[in-house]
């Protein structure tokens, strides 16, 4: 079909979706006309993936029309999407290591049975003819017969494109193309970017970093709490005004902080000072080195150029061992894959990190334990059949409580807690907040990771910003705003 | 339930036991059970540092060909005329030694378990060969059949070793951290570093223990005849791991019992014999044992994935804008 530059290719409307009785994305418009970049932003969790991942048929939308080139697609799904010019490049490709470049091109492109003959030859020069158009250097387009794993990052990505410029992607998603790029990198990236413009191909880009998206966008909407709060033309809007639209909600949650008198400094750690009876918040975007300076603090990874005093003493961790001894505690992320041990009963799960605690000459008293599960499981007011349950029968909020109780049990001086709410449902969280608060009030000294910035705002007494593996600023209570952590956290001053 | 395999295969046992008595009650007789309770005494001892390694989430599949080198080691050392006590504890140190070395090169190394066991199988079966030329080890002194004492005096010490250890690596499993550190390794690697659990030195521990159990295990199994044959152990590994499958271990680490492998040992143990006192063709003995392990692994199977089910969708999906 013959498009010209402003021809509607794709049109969503009133695009609605709920997750588990969450709303994800209330009645959201959006549209992309051929030969243009819109770019999409909002904080984590606003909906800008829920958005994709419709557009892209990963997900159904509960209602709502999504038009393609004037027709309506109703039954969205991957392979109708892809049938339709619809591709998307995500931060981290996806292809195959251990296969070269042309075959992974290959694979994406041909169709037909499985025992049919593979032309290499052809399969080669089709792959050189797409990265060619894909602005490969020359030395990718030459070589087609690389293995994809020796490729470096932006290489892996210009694959990518080309397997899109391929399939005749006429409507192409970039999710945080540039997250691992340096900006010579980014630079080449957004060179394609305008190739594939002139081509009249629609680009909905997504990215954290605003410089990036006036650089290279016609226009942006800003998505929030999933809903689009506006659309606007590059050169009707500045940064500012951008930031205050993805933070502009007043704080309507009620955070239980209590203003507890502040002891001696506990932990000091690359600009960051935690006081005993202190709550620190660390905030900055997801990548921005917060989990990896966590990591250092645990002895989970060691970097050297990291000094850490501890009351006033440098100490070097190198282990989980060590820093446990020392009195901290890490409460990760993801407690899944790392928090819970799955197959151990709640209680054991509990007792984990204090069986010295719970033992007599070396044996593990039965009834030591279960008394201190039991405190857990009500103080915490964990729901499971008793405990002996295995902890794989637990749900995730109260999974993640149990992994809290393990470390609440060992009682450590310093408490690290990476996204402590993250996943959890409404009032799991207030009872983790209000948990926060008792532990902060006995002396504890807490630092906590938090992409959400309410949750930052709300129970921080200072709340330090990272960009890019640095420290940028600490902020008190009183001084801070979203607007301030979000300019830190996006790498201004 | 969480005791729900150690019952069936209790049960399993039971239901063959009427089935035997019924059918040939000559199975039942002191002298029929005192052999299969003797022959599966090692098994059994083998079978608990399985378990360990099992729980930990690794496997060991070199245990044969481990129980052979011991066995004409413990042949060798006695006819060299060293004392019995020194002869016992050189022999757990050849076994620990050799659970040692698999235990440094899955921990510290990093190569997987099954390729490192394979290959210390294959080494070690191949080695011994070469270096006996396949003659068994023979004219042992009067001193190490049945431990120069008597029949019975040595049947008793080996059932209450098998006893013993029994009862010390249930109790270590359940009652010590060092018991706990191996549950958690097997079950969340990733979690058991956080919590502090050292589970390089757990993993290499086990495989240690492993070793020295099979040791004891080839040691005990030796004074029983008056010469050792060289390709002793052969196939062990299999009827152990199956034991301890059966037996309800997770074969991906971090669930299983120490009853659960004696009740799979036992069950395991009696089929053969019961199968030839019912007139059933000896052929059918691999068969059934198969099927009885393909039973087990399908149970978990089915088990896990409704476990799956309960837990649900992830619920961190709105977050990873």
């Amino acid at each position: 079909m013959f498009r010209r530059p402003g021809d509607r290719l794709l049109e969503a409307t009133s695009i609605t979706k709920a997750f588990a009785g969450v709303q994800a994305l209330k009645g959201v418009d959006f549209a992309i006309h051929a030969g243009e970049v819109h770019a999409l932003v909002g904080e984590n969790g606003a909906g800008k993936s829920t958005l994709v991942k419709i557009i892209t048929g990963a997900l159904a939308a509960d209602s709502g029309i999504l038009k393609v080139d004037g027709q309506p697609v109703p039954n969205n799904n991957p392979s109708i999407a892809r049938s339709l010019g619809i591709a998307a490049i995500y931060q981290q490709p996806s292809l195959f290591p251990h296969m070269s470049v042309a075959e992974n091109i290959a694979l994406s492109l041909e169709s037909g049975g499985a025992w049919r003959k593979v032309d290499w030859k052809a399969r080669r020069e089709r792959a050189a003819e797409l990265l060619e158009r894909a602005g490969a250097p020359d030395q990718l387009t030459n070589d087609p017969d690389r293995l994809v794993a020796s490729l470096s990052m932006p290489e892996q990505q210009i694959v990518e494109i080309a397997k899109a410029v391929g399939a005749q992607a006429r409507i192409l998603i970039m999710d945080e193309p540039t997250a691992s790029l340096t900006s010579l990198e980014v630079e080449r990236l957004f060179q394609v970017i305008e190739a594939l413009r002139a081509q009249c191909v629609g680009i909905i880009y997504i990215s954290h970093r605003l410089d990036e998206i006036f650089a290279i966008a016609d226009r942006i909407t800003v998505l929030r709490d999933g809903e689009a709060v506006g659309t606007f033309r590059k050169d009707d809007v500045d940064s500012t005004r951008l930031m205050h639209l993805m933070v502009g909600r007043e704080l309507s949650a009620v955070y239980p902080k209590r203003t507890t008198p502040l002891g001696d400094v506990v932990l000091e750690v690359g600009g960051i000072r935690v006081r005993s009876g202190e709550i620190v918040g660390l905030a900055g975007l997801v990548g921005s080195g917060r989990t990896e300076l966590a990591e250092t603090i645990f002895g989970l990874a060691t970097t050297d150029s990291v000094e850490i005093l501890l009351r006033g003493k440098p100490v070097r961790i190198s282990s989980p061992q060590q820093a446990i001894e020392l009195g901290i505690a890490y409460v990760p992320e993801d407690r899944r894959q790392h928090g819970v041990v799955l197959e151990l009963p709640v209680a054991e799960n509990i007792s984990l990190a204090s069986l010295g605690k719970i033992s007599r000459n070396g044996l593990i008293d039965g009834v030591a334990e279960h008394e201190l599960a039991q405190r857990y499981i009500g103080r915490l007011r964990i729901k499971a059949l008793n405990a002996d349950a295995e902890a794989a029968t637990l749900s995730g909020g109260n999974q993640q409580k149990v992994a809290l109780a393990r470390w609440l049990a060992n009682s450590p001086s310093v408490l690290i807690l990476d996204e402590p709410t993250q996943g959890v449902d409404v009032g799991s969280k207030a009872e983790i907040h209000q948990l926060m608060a008792d532990l902060a009030e006995r002396g504890m000294a807490i630092l906590m990771i938090s992409s959400e910035l309410p949750e930052i705002l709300g129970m921080s007494d200072r709340i330090a910003v990272m960009h890019a593996g640095v420290i940028r600023g600490t902020l008190t209570r009183e001084e801070a705003t979203p607007q301030k952590i979000l300019a830190l956290a996006l790498g201004g001053a | 339930m969480q005791h729900r395999r150690e019952i069936s295969v209790a049960l399993a046992i039971v239901a063959l036991w009427i089935v035997v008595a019924l059918l040939a009650p000559g199975f039942f007789t002191a002298e029929n059970q005192r052999d299969l309770l003797m022959a599966n005494m090692p098994v059994l001892i083998v079978a608990l540092g399985m378990t360990l390694v099992i729980l930990t989430g690794q496997i060991d599949i070199s245990v044969g060909s481990q129980f052979a080198v011991c066995s004409v080691a413990a042949g060798v050392l006695a006819k060299s005329g060293l004392p019995l006590p020194a002869v016992v504890v050189a022999v757990l140190l050849v076994g620990a030694a050799l659970g040692a070395s698999n235990g440094a090169l899955v921990a510290y190394v990093r190569i997987p378990s099954i390729v490192v066991t394979l290959a210390a199988m294959v080494a070690l079966r191949d080695g011994l060969r070469w270096i006996t030329q396949g003659a068994w080890v023979q004219d042992l002194p009067r001193g190490f059949q049945w431990f120069g004492w008597t029949l019975p005096g040595s049947e008793a010490i080996t059932v209450s070793v098998a006893v013993i250890l029994f009862a010390c690596v249930g109790f270590g499993l359940r009652n010590l951290a060092a018991g706990r550190a191996v549950y958690a390794t097997g079950s969340n690697e990733a979690a058991a570093r956080l919590i502090g659990i050292n589970s390089r030195l757990v993993t290499f521990c086990v495989f240690a223990v492993a070793g020295a159990l099979t040791g004891c295990a080839a040691l005990l199994n030796s004074v029983r005849f008056n010469q050792i044959p060289s390709n002793a152990g052969l196939g062990l590994e299999m009827k152990v791991i199956a034991a301890v499958v059966v037996g309800g271990a997770s074969i991906t680490g971090g669930r299983g019992t120490v009853t659960g492998t004696l009740l799979g040992v036992a069950l395991l143990g009696m089929i053969g014999p019961a199968l030839t006192f019912l007139g059933i063709n000896a052929y059918w003995e691999k068969a059934i044992q198969g099927a009885i392990i393909l039973a087990a692994v399908s149970f978990d199977a089915v088990g896990s994935r409704s476990r799956v089910r309960r837990r649900g969708r992830p619920d961190g999906v709105l977050r990873r804008a």
